[in-house]
C-alpha cells in the first residue's frame, strides 16, 4: 500500500470543510460573546455584592422586563415609530441636499460651513426650543432623531458623487451627456456605497435622536419610561430601557446592512460571495 | 475636400499660467473618413490633444474644429475609448456597451422600442472582438485586456462619425491586438469613420492608417507627417514586406530625434 497521506481531493475537501467550520463560527460569534458579557456581568454583581441601585444583576433587569413587559412593548414601539419617521425623512431629504452639494461646486462651498457649524450644536440644547415651538410629544422627538441622523448621509452621498473618478465622468461628457445624465448614470450610482454605509451610522444616531428628546418632553417612548423608572430609583427597569434600545439599533442596523449588500454588491467585487474567500482570510 | 477636424495654431496649459504646457503651436486637419494615427514620445501630449479634440477641455489658445463648427463643449458625434477601459463597475459588460445608446441621440429615443435589435448589435459587437459569453459578467470579474476589448466595442456601438481611440490596444498581448487590429480595419472600412488613434506601436500606426503624424517632445506639435501607401484591406502579412518595415524605422528614427530634442535644457 502508498503511503501517501492525503489525496488531493481529500485536502481539497479539507480545505473546504475547514472554511466552513470558519464560516459557521463567525456566524454564532456574536452571540457567545453576547452570552459571555451577561455571564461575566452576573458574577461580578453577585461576586462583588454590587447594590441593585448601582448596577442590577441581568437577572434582575430580565425579571424587571418580564414584569413591566406591556408598558415597555409600548414604549419601544412609540420610540420606534418616531425612530423610523425622522429617519425616513432624514433619508429623503439627505440624499436631495447630498446630491445637490456633490454635484455643484458652488453649492458645495455655499453650505458646507452651515453644515458644518449645524452638526456641531448639541442636539440635546436643541429639544427644549423644539418643545417649545410644537409642544411636548412625539414631534421633537421626530424632529431630533431626523436632525441627528441627517448629517451623516448628506456628507457620505455628496462625498460620493463629489469623488466620482474624472475618466468616468469623462465617458459619459465625450458622449454629449447633460449634466443629469451624469448624475443618473455615474454620480448615483457611484454614491450608493457611501449611502448605505450612512445609513448604517444614521439609524443607531437616530435612536439616540429620539430617545434624547422622549427624555426632555415626551408622554411615550423608551425615553419617557427611563425617565420614570429612574424618577421610582426602579434602576432594573432603567436598564431594560437601555437594553430593548440596544437591541432595536442592532436590528435596524441588520436591516440596513441587508440592503446594503443586495443593492451595491458590485462594490465589494464579489467579495462577500463566500464561494471566493479564501479559507485564509 | 474640407477636413472634418481642423486644429489651428492649439496650446494647451494645465492648471493656471504657472502650469505644464502640454501643447504649443499644435495644427492639424483630417479629413472625413480618413484614418489618422499620432505617434510621439510619452508625455507629449497626445491625450491631451484627444481631450482637445473632443471638447473635454477648452484649448487655452487656437480653435478647435469639428464638423465644421468650432468645438466649445463636448462632442456628441464621438466614440472614446481611453487608455484604460474605464466600464462603469456596477454594470454588466453589455450595458457597459450598451451606455452610449442611452445618451446619445437618437438611439436614446429609440432604445425603449427597439431594446431587442440594438442588444443584439452589442452582442455581435463583443462576438467581433472575442468577448462572446461574457456579456452578463461584471467588468471586474474581466481580465484588464477583456474590459478594454469590451470598452471599445462601447465607442463603436453608436456608430458614432468620428472616433477617438487613446491607445485602445497598449494593455493586450501582441496577438490579440493583432487581431483586433483586422477588426478595426473591417469596421472602419465599413462605415468610414473619421478616425484619431493614439499609439505607441509603430507598426500599429503603419498597419491601419492613412497617414501617421508624429508629436515634439513636450510642448507637443506635429513635426511630421508620413503618408501610408498601401492599398485596403491590408493584410497581416504586409507588415512583414520591407517597404513596411522601411515606413516604420523611419518613424522610429524621428521619435528617437524628437525623445532626444527633449534632453536640450530649457526645451520645455
Ligand atoms: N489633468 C492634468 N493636469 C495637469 N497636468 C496634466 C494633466 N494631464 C496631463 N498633464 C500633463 O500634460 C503633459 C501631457 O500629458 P498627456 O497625458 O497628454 O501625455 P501623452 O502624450 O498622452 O503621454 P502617454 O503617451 O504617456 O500617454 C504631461 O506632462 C502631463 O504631466
Ligand atoms: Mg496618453
Amino acid at each position: 500500500m502508498p503511503l501517501e497521506v492525503a489525496h488531493p481531493k481529500d485536502r481539497a475537501a479539507a480545505l473546504i470543510a475547514a472554511a466552513r467550520r470558519r464560516r459557521v463560527l463567525q456566524a454564532w460569534l456574536p452571540w457567545i460573546v453576547v452570552v459571555a458579557m451577561f455571564g461575566f456581568w452576573e458574577i461580578a454583581v453577585r461576586g462583588f455584592d454590587v447594590p441593585e441601585f448601582v448596577l442590577p444583576a441581568p437577572s434582575a433587569i430580565a425579571a424587571s422586563m418580564v414584569k413591566w413587559w406591556q408598558p415597555i412593548l409600548q414604549n419601544a414601539w412609540a420610540t420606534l415609530v418616531t425612530t423610523a419617521i425622522g429617519f425616513a425623512l432624514a433619508i429623503v431629504f439627505g440624499l436631495a441636499l447630498g446630491v445637490a452639494i456633490g454635484s455643484s461646486t458652488l453649492l458645495y462651498h455655499g453650505l458646507y460651513p452651515l453644515l458644518i457649524a449645524f452638526n456641531s450644536v448639541p442636539k440635546v440644547a436643541v429639544v427644549p426650543v423644539l418643545v417649545i415651538w410644537f409642544g411636548a410629544g412625539a414631534i421633537p422627538a421626530i424632529i431630533t432623531a431626523f436632525l441627528i441622523s441627517f448629517f451623516p448621509i448628506v456628507v457620505n452621498v455628496a462625498t460620493g458623487i463629489a469623488t466620482v473618478e474624472p475618466e468616468l465622468r469623462d465617458v459619459l461628457r465625450a458622449l454629449g451627456a447633460r449634466p443629469i445624465d451624469i448624475i443618473r448614470k455615474v454620480g448615483l450610482p457611484r454614491a450608493m456605497p457611501y449611502f448605505f454605509a450612512s445609513l448604517k451610522i444614521a439609524i443607531t444616531v437616530a435612536f439616540v435622536g429620539s430617545i434624547i428628546a422622549e427624555t426632555v418632553a415626551s408622554n411615550d417612548g423608551i425615553g419617557k419610561l427611563m425617565i420614570v423608572a429612574s424618577s421610582r430609583f426602579d434602576v432594573p427597569l432603567v436598564f431594560a430601557g437601555l437594553i430593548v434600545t440596544g437591541v432595536m439599533g442592532v436590528l435596524m442596523y441588520a436591516v440596513a446592512a441587508a440592503i446594503e449588500i443586495r443593492t451595491t454588491g458590485w462594490a465589494m467585487r464579489g467579495q462577500t460571495d463566500p464561494m471566493t474567500q479564501a479559507p485564509g482570510g | 475636400m474640407k477636413p472634418f477636424v481642423e486644429i489651428h495654431d492649439v496650446a494647451m496649459r494645465y492648471g493656471g499660467v504657472e502650469g505644464t504646457l502640454a501643447l504649443r503651436g499644435t495644427s492639424l486637419s483630417v479629413a472625413k473618413g480618413e484614418f489618422v494615427a499620432v505617434v510621439g514620445p510619452s508625455g507629449c501630449g497626445k491625450s491631451t490633444l484627444m481631450r482637445l479634440v473632443t471638447g473635454l477641455w477648452p484649448a487655452t489658445e487656437g480653435t478647435v474644429i469639428v464638423g465644421g463648427q468650432e468645438v466649445v463643449k463636448p462632442l456628441s458625434v464621438a466614440g472614446m475609448a481611453f487608455q484604460n477601459p474605464t466600464l462603469l463597475p456596477w454594470r454588466s459588460i453589455l450595458d457597459n456597451v450598451m451606455l452610449p445608446l442611452e445618451v446619445v441621440e437618437p438611439h436614446r429615443r429609440r432604445l425603449r422600442t427597439e431594446r431587442a435589435a440594438y442588444e443584439a448589435e452589442a452582442r455581435g459587437l463583443l462576438k467581433l472582438v472575442g468577448l462572446e459569453g461574457v456579456e452578463k459578467k461584471q467588468p471586474w470579474q474581466l481580465s484588464g485586456g477583456m474590459q478594454q476589448r469590451a470598452s471599445l466595442c462601447r465607442a463603436l456601438i453608436h456608430q458614432p462619425a468620428l472616433l477617438m481611440l487613446d491607445e485602445p490596444f497598449g494593455a493586450l498581448d501582441i496577438f490579440t491586438r493583432e487581431d483586433l487590429w483586422a477588426v478595426l480595419q473591417e469596421v472602419w472600412l465599413a462605415r468610414r469613420p473619421t478616425v484619431i488613434l493614439v499609439t505607441h506601436d509603430l507598426r500599429e500606426a503603419v498597419y491601419l492608417a492613412d497617414r501617421v503624424l508624429c508629436m515634439s517632445s513636450r510642448p507637443g506639435r506635429i513635426i511630421s507627417e508620413t503618408r501610408i501607401p498601401f492599398s485596403r484591406p491590408r493584410e497581416l502579412a504586409t507588415t512583414y514586406t520591407p517597404e513596411f518595415q522601411a515606413l516604420v524605422a523611419a518613424l522610429r528614427e524621428e521619435i528617437n530625434t524628437a525623445r532626444k530634442s527633449e534632453e536640450v535644457p530649457g526645451a520645455a
